[in-house]
């Protein structure tokens, strides 16, 4: 073959490749997105996908005009992270706040909402404070609440309780002699679905705030990974471990799923005591053993408090809310602007959120959630919010996404016990 | 321009979607290798810390181990077994091939059912096995579990390749053994194994390089866990990637990964002869 016939074909393999890649972009030019509908986007969730879907109808009758995208947490994540800052990038996108948007913020990705909020006043007060501070970074506003608050409760089945003759846990020392109480009648004291480290997250989580008050974790969020290495952070691992050992969480809890519905069916089932997690478990307990909820079985306490502890027991963590956060280079910032401010704060919002069993982040809902389908739980939910001196934010959201990896990745280890709790600090503070 | 050959024209599409689809990822992950990058602004070039701290980072280390332990164990488990059926399946009676054919169901299920289907079977407390060992959840024994659930599902894929050539071997050799008085075993180990000593081949280095790269049976049966018991290589290059979004160390690992598959081909295809195949059929 001689040399010039495989010229031609190089020129034309070139071509097709060029022309692939510039059709590829040209479906979604830079040149779309100006001026056009507010692209917002979105976790998908069946039920408040609608709510939103509806925030958004009532926005366009205002003369606007917005779309939403929703995504899987996981793609979602993902998706978010390659497209701010390219032509794709929505104008308003979902997020945890916290440390989860912090790395967005120093990026220089997201738009200072602090003026339009004060401009906004009826807005910006409907809020709660704390919530509110959930998106706020060194003084300024770069998020508005979206969702329910979420906080993090240890949930229990009455009927177990009532049949070993045992009352909920207030204290560390009385759970553990629950974890006595449950094992001898061959039932699992604790419900764990440790295939995904953030369950045993949330055990972590509200040891050490009990422990040793939150501000341990504030350092280590504020200063740095050194400050894991506060003797606090290996004492309350220590009080974990006893309970690991005692076998809290029986011995299977390593296969077993939450997305599964494993760790939820067998609280409903009586085969397990007690279960740590977020509030929407009760929305889930409903919707997958709805006579269980009905029948009155299921059972909501705060987490125990630890004797001698420096933690305020009404500390909650969990997910303070979600949030609506602007992207900075959007070219729709003032419609972005005017979205945030003018639909999240509205009655028929709210009441669509406490509808789907949400609890909205909102001041004085107390008269609407009385009302509401689930009363009981509506109004206590609301009110351990309202009481707490501190809601922590979940440490994997607060946290930059490398460090919360490699730290739920040794908590794993260290529910398995392949490591202590000395390795755990040592490993988690080297980062 | 006077060779038989087909025009070097037809090439085209293939070297477009090579050149688009494979060369140029490969030449940005080895690019993006030596940056640090977590996936907001443009990747910042710093140097070879990817690769000093690739060198440092035990939990890769122990990925590639456990990498090669799934490989390996995934080929002991699947050939034997492949290749018996395959052979036994290759007969004529009717029994065989009704059961033929359900033994190849496996091959119809899509990996993500596989996975799921397994991790329903296997779950403590409402699966198949409740009160037996805890596959998924014991650090020692869910690599294995990870295996079997591999062989359970490309076995009769392997087996498919077997049957085809068993089929193949001219029946004209087994006549000749027959009338020499050779024992079923005897004929299998001197006609039926050399004749498929190529499909032996090309099925182990499918199955090599296919467990070198497994990710979705693992990812969503185990996710790598429990702790990192199952967290093979691709899965360490994924979470460190799309979880941890250290994109310049994800791609120092992918970068690891493509060289370890290229070397392990070359390898298999050296030491099998593969190269000088030529053909065994008589007369030829």
């Amino acid at each position: 073959m001689s040399r010039r016939s495989w010229v031609r074909p190089l020129i034309a393999m070139g071509l097709v490749a060029v022309t692939a890649v510039v059709s590829a972009c040209g479906t979604s030019g830079p040149g779309e997105t100006s001026g056009g509908a507010l692209k917002i986007w979105a976790l998908e969730d069946p039920v408040l996908n609608k709510i939103e879907q509806k925030s958004i109808d009532s926005f366009k009758a205002g003369g606007g005009d917005a779309s939403l995208e929703t995504f899987g947490n996981d793609p979602y994540k993902q998706r978010l992270r390659v497209a701010i800052g390219s032509p794709q990038a929505p104008d308003l996108f979902f997020n945890w706040g916290g440390g989860n948007l912090k790395e967005y913020v120093d990026a220089g990705k997201v738009a200072d909402l602090t003026s339009v909020l004060d401009e906004n006043k009826a807005a910006k007060e409907k809020f709660i404070p704390s919530v509110l501070d959930g998106a706020k970074l060194d003084g300024k506003n770069y998020g508005v609440p979206m969702r329910g608050m979420q906080p993090v409760l240890l949930f229990f089945n009455k009927k177990v309780f009532t049949e070993a003759g045992a009352q909920p846990p207030k204290t560390w020392d009385e759970l553990l002699t629950l974890v006595d109480t449950f094992k001898a009648k061959g039932i699992t004291p604790i419900a764990l679905a440790g295939t995904q480290a953030w369950t045993e997250l949330m055990w972590a989580e509200y040891v050490l705030d009990r422990f040793a008050g939150h501000e341990v974790f504030k350092t280590i969020r504020d200063k740095g990974p050194e400050g894991w290495k506060d003797p606090a952070v290996v004492g309350a691992m220590t009080k974990l471990k006893e309970l690991i050992d005692r076998g809290g969480f029986g011995n299977a809890f390593a296969s077993v799923g939450y997305d599964a519905g494993g760790a939820s069916t067998i609280l409903a089932q009586g085969k397990a005591a007690m279960h740590l997690m977020g509030s929407w478990e009760y929305t889930n307990q409903l919707d997958q053993s709805p006579d269980f909820v009905k029948n009155g079985d299921l059972g909501w306490i705060e987490f125990p408090s630890i004797p001698g502890g420096k933690g305020d027991p009404s500390n909650l963590v969990g997910n303070v809310s979600n949030f609506y956060s602007a992207t900075a280079d959007s070219k729709n910032l003032d419609a972005a602007k005017k979205f945030v401010t003018t639909t999240l704060h509205e009655d028929s919002y709210i009441e669509a959120l406490i509808e789907a069993g949400d609890v909205p982040p909102v001041v004085g809902a107390e008269e609407k959630l009385k009302k509401s389908a689930h009363p009981d739980y509506a109004s206590d939910i609301y009110k351990m919010v309202l009481d707490s001196k501190n809601f922590q934010l979940s440490w994997d959201q607060d946290l930059p996404a490398d460090k919360a990896t490699f730290m739920l990745t040794q908590l794993q280890e260290f529910f398995l016990g392949t490591v202590s709790p000395q390795q755990f600090v040592d490993a988690v503070a080297a980062r | 321009m006077s060779s038989q050959r087909p025009s070097a024209w037809y090439a085209v599409p293939a070297f477009a979607f090579f050149a688009l689809f494979a060369a140029l990822p490969m030449v940005l992950v080895i690019y993006l290798s030596f940056t640090a990058w977590d996936g907001l602004g443009t990747p910042q070039l710093n140097g070879g810390e990817n690769w000093s701290r690739l060198l440092d980072d035990s939990e890769a280390r122990a990925s590639v181990w456990r990498t090669l332990l799934l490989m390996v164990m995934s080929w002991l488990v699947q050939t034997p077994i492949a290749l018996l059926v395959g052979v036994w399946a290759a007969g004529k009676q009717r029994s065989r091939a009704v059961l033929s054919s359900i033994f190849f169901l496996p091959l119809l299920l899509s990996t993500a059912a596989i996975a799921l289907l397994w991790q329903a079977l296997l779950e403590p407390n409402f699966g198949a096995f409740v009160g037996g060992p805890l596959f998924l959840g014991d650090p020692d024994i869910a690599l294995y579990t990870v295996v079997l659930v591999i062989s359970w599902q490309f076995i009769p894929f392997h087996t498919l390749l077997y049957q085809g050539a068993a089929r193949a071997v001219p029946p004209s050799l087994y006549e000749a053994a027959t009338l020499d008085g050779a024992t079923r075993v005897g004929k299998f180990l001197h006609i039926t194994l050399p004749q498929l000593r190529y499909t032996i081949v090309t099925s182990s280095v499918l199955m090599l390089v296919g467990s070198l790269t497994t990710f979705d049976t693992v990812l969503i049966l185990t996710n790598g866990g429990p702790g990192t018991a199952t967290r093979i290589l691709p899965l360490h290059m994924y979470i460190t990637g799309f979880s941890g979004f250290e994109m310049g160390y994800a791609s120092a690992i992918a970068v690891v990964l493509v060289v370890l598959g290229t070397a392990l081909s070359i390898a298999v295809m050296r030491w099998s002869g593969f190269r000088s195949m030529s053909s065994q059929q008589e007369g030829s």
